[in-house]
């Protein structure tokens, strides 16, 4: 069982261990394409709900393949599971509201191979976490996601106006401003200790 | 001659099993070209070791599973064909982990849960989909061998360099005299960010001058 | 190039069969990998983990795993919780006892060993076993001689009742330490140290006045 509280889980996985500017976690599908603000907080609110999700199955799962004495299976079954929840959470949306749905477009599917949810189950069993510091865990991973993608958008939104040289706008632009970002979170380090 | 090489069906004579391997290396390399699968391997390029071993360890599965993927490609139905790629690739990710706890297991306390994380390497997936669906098995062996090399090579560049300024040692080996006070920034992530950032700079570059030439 | 292909309904059975062909060929690949590589990987962990017992207990050279169990000490399995390990010379004489502990450090969890002296009630040995400390700063703690040199002889004495650690481990700051159950912190990662600290302090106040009761058991040398 870790030590960890509340706060302090909550606080390392958004702001100290932030997913995407300490882990690289989750900016795959980001880095090719132009970041708008409005997008971003849309898929950092799915990306938080699917962690949501897939935190609670990876706990159950994981307790099934220790009983079971087949800790070999972890990776596929997390794996396969979310999968299967992003499928769940895309018809859902779709039904509930469709406006939703046309907005979020591709970024849905796209969260299946997004390293970050796959990570969370991933940290989250390797630290032993039970089930509501796994909740909180992924509300805290969420967030930081949410945050990151958020302020590097809006960073890239304002360069847009920029005269930046040809080779460098784009990808090694968008590189550059994460690096800085990541800097600037490292100034939370110490936060989460008690 | 031209460089850009955008849809295979516009090419007069089919492309060579070296074709395909050399694509790799350079012209479509998956790191500083189609900007694929990096995210979990920036986390660990920290060091030369590491990059090379995660590398390998991504080029092994991409060979695997292109390899499995080829030889199944008639047997898949394409409904069911991407939930079948990702469970092929989970395998080998999984074996691959297995095979370097076996190997070290100071090496796998380093990469840590980042092995697991290959099988959402979209480079993989997308060269499933892309390539080793409707190729040969041979020629799905080079495209492996040709993205694994092109993968391994990016990735390496940033770990050496990532080590190189950030601990002053190569492979472990110190270089330069004590009195060297390393870029400790250069072992963190952000240090991560600005080497890719200055390599696809450099490549980019060199795109550039060559197009103008 | 391609031919026409004729469009036929998804069929069921294909895909039922694919994906059940596949699962079957992907569980026998793992459960082989698995199983073939289960024994190396158990025997390279086992002799990981002597190694660091052996660097935290001078002069141990055998080691006798035991799990804290309704009280008392018992000879541990694989699957116990709760297990520290004492370590003994060639000749069968008890050294000290290894600790395993973790706390969060700057960065994130720390995980050390530490032996512990019954007879000289002192930490005797410390070894970090994993840690993501800040490179070049954080990570001092596992490699300034100085730092390490704090653990070859900490105090950590219990009370007059034998029930609590006289006085608790404290780390301060670099150069001040005063009395030996103090850690000398590093300048530059003073977070680090602390947490270091900490950690021992925490342990020892949990471990310590349990083996000290329990010390006849550990003393006790059988071969297996």
């Amino acid at each position: 069982m870790n030590q960890e509280t509340y706060s302090q889980i909550f606080i390392n996985a958004c702001l100290v261990n932030n997913f995407v500017l300490a882990y690289f976690l989750g900016i795959c599908p980001f880095l090719g394409v132009s970041g708008k603000i409005d997008t971003s907080s849309k898929m950092g609110a799915a990306v938080t709900f699917v962690m949501l999700i897939a935190s609670i199955c990876a706990y159950g799962i994981h307790s099934l393949l220790i009983a079971i004495n087949a800790p070999f299976l972890q990776l596929i079954s997390y794996i396969v599971v979310i999968a299967s929840t992003v499928q769940l959470v895309e018809m859902f949306v779709k039904k509930m509201s469709p406006t939703l749905f046309k907005a979020l477009g591709i970024f849905l599917p796209l969260i299946t191979t997004n390293c970050a949810i796959l990570g969370l189950a991933l940290f989250q069993t390797n630290k032993g976490y039970d089930f509501f510091q796994s909740i909180v865990y992924a509300l805290g991973a969420g967030a930081g996601f949410t945050l990151a993608l958020i302020l590097i958008a809006g960073l890239r939104e304002q360069l847009e106006f920029a005269e930046v040289p040809k080779v460098i706008k784009g990808t090694v632009l968008t590189l550059i401003v994460a690096g800085i970002l990541s800097l600037a979170f490292m100034g939370f380090s110490g936060l989460g200790s008690s | 001659m031209s460089n850009q090489e955008i849809d295979k069906g516009s090419i007069n004579t089919a492309p060579t099993s070296t074709d395909e391997f050399i694509k790799g290396l350079w012209k479509e390399n998956p790191v500083f070209v189609q900007v694929l699968g990096m995210c979990p391997v920036l986390a660990v390029s920290n060091t030369a070791v590491n990059a090379l071993a995660m590398g390998m360890a991504t080029a092994f599965v991409l060979l695997m599973s292109n390899v499995l993927v080829s030889l199944l490609r008639n047997f898949i139905p394409k409904e069911v064909r991407i939930a079948s790629y990702i469970l092929i690739i989970a395998t080998f990710v999984t074996i691959t982990d297995y095979a370097i706890q076996a190997i070290s297991v100071d090496l796998h306390k380093s990469l840590g849960a980042f092995i697991s994380l290959i099988v959402v390497n979209c480079l993989i997936l997308s060269r499933a989909e892309a390539f080793a669906s409707k190729n040969t098995v041979s020629k799905s062996v080079m495209d492996a061998l040709g993205m694994g090399l092109g993968f391994i090579i990016a990735l390496f560049s940033l770990g050496a360099v990532r080590e190189i300024l950030g601990n002053g040692a190569f492979f472990g080996i110190s270089l330069f005299p004590d009195g060297f006070q390393e870029w400790v920034i250069m072992i963190l992530p952000a240090g991560g960010f600005f080497t890719l950032a200055a390599w696809l700079l450099v490549f980019n570059l060199i795109k550039q001058r060559r197009a103008l030439s | 190039m391609k031919e026409q292909k004729t469009i036929s309904p998804p069929n069921s059975f294909k895909m039922i069969r694919a994906m059940a062909g596949i699962g079957i060929i992907c569980g026998l690949l793992i459960v082989l990998t698995y199983e073939g590589t289960l024994p190396r990987i158990e025997r390279l962990r086992a002799e990981a983990l002597q190694e660091a017992i052996f660097k935290v207990i001078p002069s141990s050279t055998q080691m006798r795993p035991f799990s804290y169990q309704d009280n008392t000490f018992i000879p541990a399995k694989e699957t116990d919780e709760n297990i520290i390990y004492a370590g003994y010379d060639d000749l069968g004489e008890l050294k000290g006892v290894a600790i395993v502990a973790a706390g969060q450090g700057y960065a994130d969890i720390i995980r050390i060993i530490y032996g512990y002296s019954i007879d000289k009630q002192e930490v005797i040995g410390f070894y970090v076993l994993e840690s993501k400390e800040t490179p070049g700063l954080g990570d001092k703690i596992e490699k300034e001689q100085f730092f390490l040199d704090n653990f070859n002889a900490l105090d950590v004495a219990l009370t007059e009742d034998k029930n609590a650690i006289k006085n608790k481990v404290t780390t301060v700051k670099q150069g001040g330490k005063l009395n030996e159950w103090e850690i000398d912190g590093i300048t530059g990662a003073t977070i680090s140290s602390r947490a270091i600290g900490d950690i021992i302090a925490k342990s020892t106040e949990q471990w310590v006045p349990i083996i000290y009761k329990n010390r006849e058991v550990f003393k006790s040398f059988e071969n297996e």
